[in-house]
């Protein structure tokens, strides 16, 4: 895998996240009808990143009129135009699965002081 | 149609224009020295024999080290010839280097598949297994069922499909698409999977 990143690296552009899991990110997402072009934001928590080099992903949860909904994006896809972190939150894992079987007052990430 | 000998280096992604994650195969082709050109007259068909990689002195034959010395070349580690090529204008010793192939082009790539040992008939050959793992079923779960049958034909036919060694095959991928090409670095990207395991030889034919 390191040869394969070694050859390609400047073609893929890879980029390194600037957020963490339990952080809030608004995702500014392109979405495409027809021929026009316009920006949809995606408000969440991060729960989990994952992959490396240009698969790296990493997914939103949000809880949208009591629904859960996550959704997962390509970290150095075009296709965002723009990720803002909102707040950064304070976890003890990487991965925060755990919040799917949680709800209400208890799905809260708290977070960071400094 | 042209071609060239690579090195198969591991696989990525990248992004199209439109923002699509298109998989695709780095492979390390060329530089490729031509070693011989075959024409009807000499030889029956029109082919070119091209050489990739190195090899040291003493490991070279010495049919092969005759024939490379006096034509004046290194001593190549692969040879491969690609038929039905335009043989006018190319000279022994030419290199063919990724720079014959553009992005869009569209290759076939031949290698050699992944060795799988020795497998049984469901694996090997897509068999369905014998029905049902209960209803009195105990230990024929993945065996390949009846074969030869009884009176007749008391035998089993030449060519039956049973289990043994899998892979390890001369396979062939059609139609592959080439994405980007790096001239400096003699890198070629394929979109999709092409057959072997990393560092195997695969021949590009365009």
């Amino acid at each position: 895998m390191n040869k394969v990143m070694d050859m390609v690296k400047e073609e893929l552009k890879i980029e390194k996240p600037a957020f963490k899991s339990g952080d809030r990110v608004k995702v500014h997402v392109r979405v495409i009808e027809g021929d026009k072009e316009r920006i949809q934001p995606f408000e969440g928590d991060v729960i989990s990143i994952k992959g490396e080099g240009s698969s790296k992903t990493f997914t939103v949860r949000k809880v949208s009129s009591g629904i859960g909904v996550e959704r997962i994006f390509l970290l150095n896809s075009p296709r965002i135009s723009q990720i803002e972190v909102v707040k950064e939150g304070k976890v003890r894992r990487a991965k925060l699965y755990y919040l799917r079987n949680l709800s209400g007052k208890a799905a809260r990430i708290k977070s960071k002081t400094i | 149609m042209s071609g060239l000998l690579g090195r198969k280096i591991g696989m990525t992604s990248m992004f199209s224009e439109d923002g699509n994650s298109i998989p695709v195969t780095v492979i390390e082709a060329g530089p490729c020295k031509v070693t011989q050109i075959k024409t009807v007259e000499k030889d029956g068909y029109v082919a070119i024999q091209v050489g990739f990689d190195l090899k040291k002195a003493k490991k070279v034959n010495k049919a092969q080290k005759t024939y490379f010395d006096k034509n004046n070349l290194d001593y190549p580690k692969f040879v491969s010839e690609f038929r039905n090529v335009e043989i006018e204008g190319i000279n022994i010793g030419d290199e063919l280097k990724v720079d014959s192939f553009k992005e869009g082009d569209i290759v076939d790539v031949i290698g050699t598949s992944k060795g799988k040992g020795f497998q049984g008939v469901m694996r090997r050959h897509n068999f369905g297994g014998v029905g049902t793992a209960t209803h009195g079923q105990h230990n024929r779960l993945r065996a390949p069922g009846s074969m030869g049958a009884s009176s007749y034909p008391s035998r089993v036919f030449k060519g039956q499909r049973m289990a043994g060694r899998m892979g390890s095959d001369r396979v062939t991928v059609q139609n592959l698409k080439v994405i980007k090409i790096l001239p400096e670095k003699n890198v070629i990207l394929i979109k999709g999977c092409v057959p072997g395991s990393i560092n195997s030889i695969v021949k590009i034919i365009k």
